[in-house]
């Protein structure tokens, strides 16, 4: 033996899972609701996912440059979160706004709290509030499905199916059906709901997701769904709830590591989305929800630790 | 609701090639290297000078220590030699070199025991040098010595063997049976325990078919032996874990398996006692797997305590590839080795050579807070906070997270995808309570 061995701490083989891996996971568990939104919306929905992921992927590699720090755009999780970003606008935004959201999600949200997994909130909802606060008349501008192939002179703008029921005005209800496959009026990647849940239980076969967090999210927003006399079916499939449930609520880095926290979240997620959305001026609750629910993680996991075996407990003599 | 201890740990893969093999024996090497710290405990002062002949099974070296356990030649020779030796932990030993004479002369102290109470099997257990085979090396007469005010009420046989690529343990139960269920049987007897449970994981169907025959046809005044078969999923062999799957009992923190009134014996351990009351041969050979993408051919070898890991590797046919890391151990919580030329100890029971392939390991990313690490944890901890106060030194956070209570399985570590150091890092932590905590 000419040369020294390596000497390192146990163990000594690995899983083979990786950041990337996973990140490729919840790229795939994304790309039917992708494919949906670019049916439904046309060649400006790819556009505006383009724009959302390449600002996403060269804010990472401009900030981690600039802070000269190690390259991380390999782990592909600025992808993700370009996607995301996409998802959680409406069509018919200007691709700078998009540009804009995906420099405020990468550089202030993600990089300047230290990169991957650092981040309290989560960096695409965060960039949504804040292009909401922004450019609220075009991020509150709803085309309908399919505007891109009308030939008459009609309006192709309508009201979303949650600001229909908050203003109570004119406008036609879509049906469950509809709401179902994703022919209703709103963000990018939120509408078709058989795409987001094929997604979510790939993820779930996949091991990538606890099932958890999705199903206490909208386990809730049912039964107080069900509780004020709303229509459940309706309070599930409308708004950003599953796209929220299945892949915000569900982000690693800013929901709790413990099993019975991440219960307390998604059921927390659940109450302030409903609360929202039967109180509240917006017709929508699920981004607000959600990142008020990220900055309680810390004290969620503090006060959900696992009793560590063997630690008081009587003996039990069977 | 959390997560039961049977969904805790990891999938880790079984590459367990060598299973079907009969064990070869190793001719007698020319030198053994026997160093005086093989068990956990106080190290031993040789017995011996250098230029004395020593005799096979003769007694070598002896601690005063409680917890501690003699070492006896295993070839016969001349004394070449005693010098001070690394031990794969970091830690110094002597160690006694014997050169052979080639003739395997056995001493006449080799006389089998009369065990006629508690008492004899202790001090039987102790001359024969017995440390725990299954890896831990804790001195098995420690283990029989049963406090009065505790009553044992379980005998847990481990056969488990979870770690990959080891079947030293499996090929004990297929090569040695008989001598499992007399070791067996004199303790039980002699510690009185009705109930015993010999727990083996369910990757090992020849081995349990066996252990089930005969405990069939073993059935006595005594009562018989529960084979239980567990599914195969580490670290189910670890003391806790495995008192836990059998009985349902939680040890708890910083106590032993006699807190729940269960003593656990490795297998091959309980046979080697049967072995020694028959012959009265101590400890000074042991069955190792020798395994990894470096060997030429993989195999279980019956080996002199104290023969250098090189002249085993030779005996299988050397090195196939470059060997990149030397595992002493298996794979998950074994010890890497400068190089070949350290010894095999009592509680060795595999060897691994891995090639570049093999011995490769990422670098180590930002964690995600995935929570694999947390969900496998089979003591409940979260070793990602553990890491974290570890590296900031925080020695109260350490203790508030449990650290003291870490198995060191590594599941936490294997399933990260960051390819987080979180046994190192726990590793430390402990260390730092140690040296600077209150308990």
């Amino acid at each position: 033996m000419a040369e020294k061995m390596i000497v390192s701490s146990s163990p000594h083989i690995k899983s083979g899972i990786t950041t990337r891996k996973i990140m490729l996971d919840v790229i795939i568990a994304l790309i039917p609701a992708a494919i949906a939104s670019v049916i439904l919306f046309g060649p400006k929905a790819l556009l505006l996912i383009a724009v959302s992921v390449a600002s996403c992927v060269l804010s990472e590699y401009i900030s981690r440059k600039v802070m000269k720090r190690e390259n991380t755009i390999d782990d592909l999780s600025a992808v993700v979160t370009g996607l995301l970003l996409a998802f959680n606008v409406p069509v018919g935004v200007s691709p700078f706004i998009v540009l804009f959201g995906g420099v405020v999600a990468i550089v202030v949200v993600k990089q300047m709290f230290g990169g991957i997994g650092q981040n309290f909130v989560n960096p695409a909802l965060t960039a949504r509030i804040i292009l909401m606060s922004s450019f609220p008349s075009e991020m509150s501008t709803w085309n309908k499905p399919f505007y891109y192939m009308q030939t008459t002179a009609d309006a192709i703008t309508t009201a979303s199916p949650l600001g229909i029921l908050k203003e109570g005005t004119n406008g036609t209800m879509p049906t469950l059906l509809n709401m179902f496959v994703g022919v209703r009026a709103g963000c990018l990647g939120e509408t078709c709901a058989v795409a987001l849940i094929l997604g979510g239980i790939y993820l779930v076969c996949r091991k990538i997701i606890s099932p958890m967090i999705p199903m206490c999210y909208i386990g809730t927003v049912a039964v107080l769904s069900l509780i004020s006399g709303r229509n459940v079916a309706f309070d599930i499939l409308a708004g950003g709830l599953l796209l929220g449930a299945i892949f915000m609520a569900t982000d690693y880095a800013t929901s709790p590591i413990t099993f019975k926290g991440k219960i307390v979240y998604a059921v927390g997620a659940g109450i302030i989305t409903m609360l929202i959305r039967i109180f509240g001026q917006l017709p929508e609750g699920v981004s607000f929800s959600i990142i008020l629910m990220n900055i309680m993680v810390p004290h969620i996991e503090r006060l959900t630790r696992p009793r560590a075996f063997g630690k008081e407990r009587v003996v039990n003599e069977g | 609701m959390e997560f039961s201890s049977k969904h805790r740990g990891a999938d880790v893969p079984h590459r367990k090639s060598t299973a079907q093999m009969e064990s070869s024996i190793l001719p007698p090497p020319g030198q053994v290297i026997l160093p005086m710290q093989q068990h956990a405990g106080a190290p031993c002062k040789p017995l011996v000078k250098i230029g004395d002949e020593v005799l096979v099974g003769q007694k070598i070296a002896d601690s005063d220590a409680f917890i501690g356990a003699p070492i006896h030649a295993s070839i016969s020779g001349k004394v070449s030699a005693i010098k001070k030796l690394m031990l794969p932990g970091g830690q110094y030993s002597e160690a006694v070199v014997i050169d052979s004479d080639g003739e395997m002369k056995v001493s006449p102290e080799v006389q089998p025991p009369v065990i006629k109470s508690p008492e004899d099997l202790v001090k039987a257990a102790r001359e024969s040098g017995l440390v725990g085979l299954g890896g831990a090396g804790f001195p098995t007469h420690v283990k029989l010595n049963v406090p009065k005010d505790k009553k044992l009420d379980t005998l847990i046989i481990n056969a488990a063997e979870c770690e990959p690529y080891i079947t030293a343990d499996n090929r004990e139960v297929l090569e040695n049976t008989q001598s499992i269920f007399d070791g067996i049987s004199v303790v039980r007897h002699m510690l009185k325990i009705d109930r015993v449970i010999l727990a083996i994981e369910d990757n090992k169907p020849n081995g349990i078919q066996k252990l089930k025959e005969l405990a069939d046809s073993e059935k006595n005044a005594e009562g018989s032996v529960h084979i239980l078969t567990l599914p195969s999923r580490y670290p189910q062999g670890a003391e806790k874990v495995l008192v836990k799957a059998c009985t349902d009992r939680e040890i708890p923190m910083g106590k032993l398996p006699a807190d729940v009134g269960c003593l656990v014996m490795n297998v091959t351990s309980v046979a080697f006692l049967a072995d020694y009351i028959k012959t009265g041969m101590p400890l000074i050979k042991k069955r190792v797997t020798i395994d990894g993408s470096a060997i030429q051919k993989p195999q279980n070898v019956i080996v002199p305590i104290g023969t250098k890991i090189g002249d085993v590797i030779q005996f299988c046919g050397g090195y196939r590839a470059e060997p990149k890391k030397l595992l002493m151990g298996g794979p998950m919580m074994g010890l890497s080795l400068p190089d070949d030329s350290f010894p095999i100890l009592k509680q060795n029971n595999g060897i691994l050579a891995f090639d570049e392939r093999e011995a490769r390991m990422n670098k180590p990313t930002s964690c995600i807070r995935c929570g694999r690490c947390v969900n496998g944890c089979p003591m409940r901890l979260i070793p990602t906070q553990l890491e974290r106060y570890s590296n900031a030194k925080d020695i109260e956070k350490l203790q508030e997270y449990d650290v003291m209570d870490c198995i060191e399985c590594g599941c936490c570590a294997f399933n990260c995808p960051a390819n987080r150091p979180l046994v190192q890092a726990i590793r430390l932590g402990k260390a730092l309570v140690k040296a600077g905590g209150k308990h």
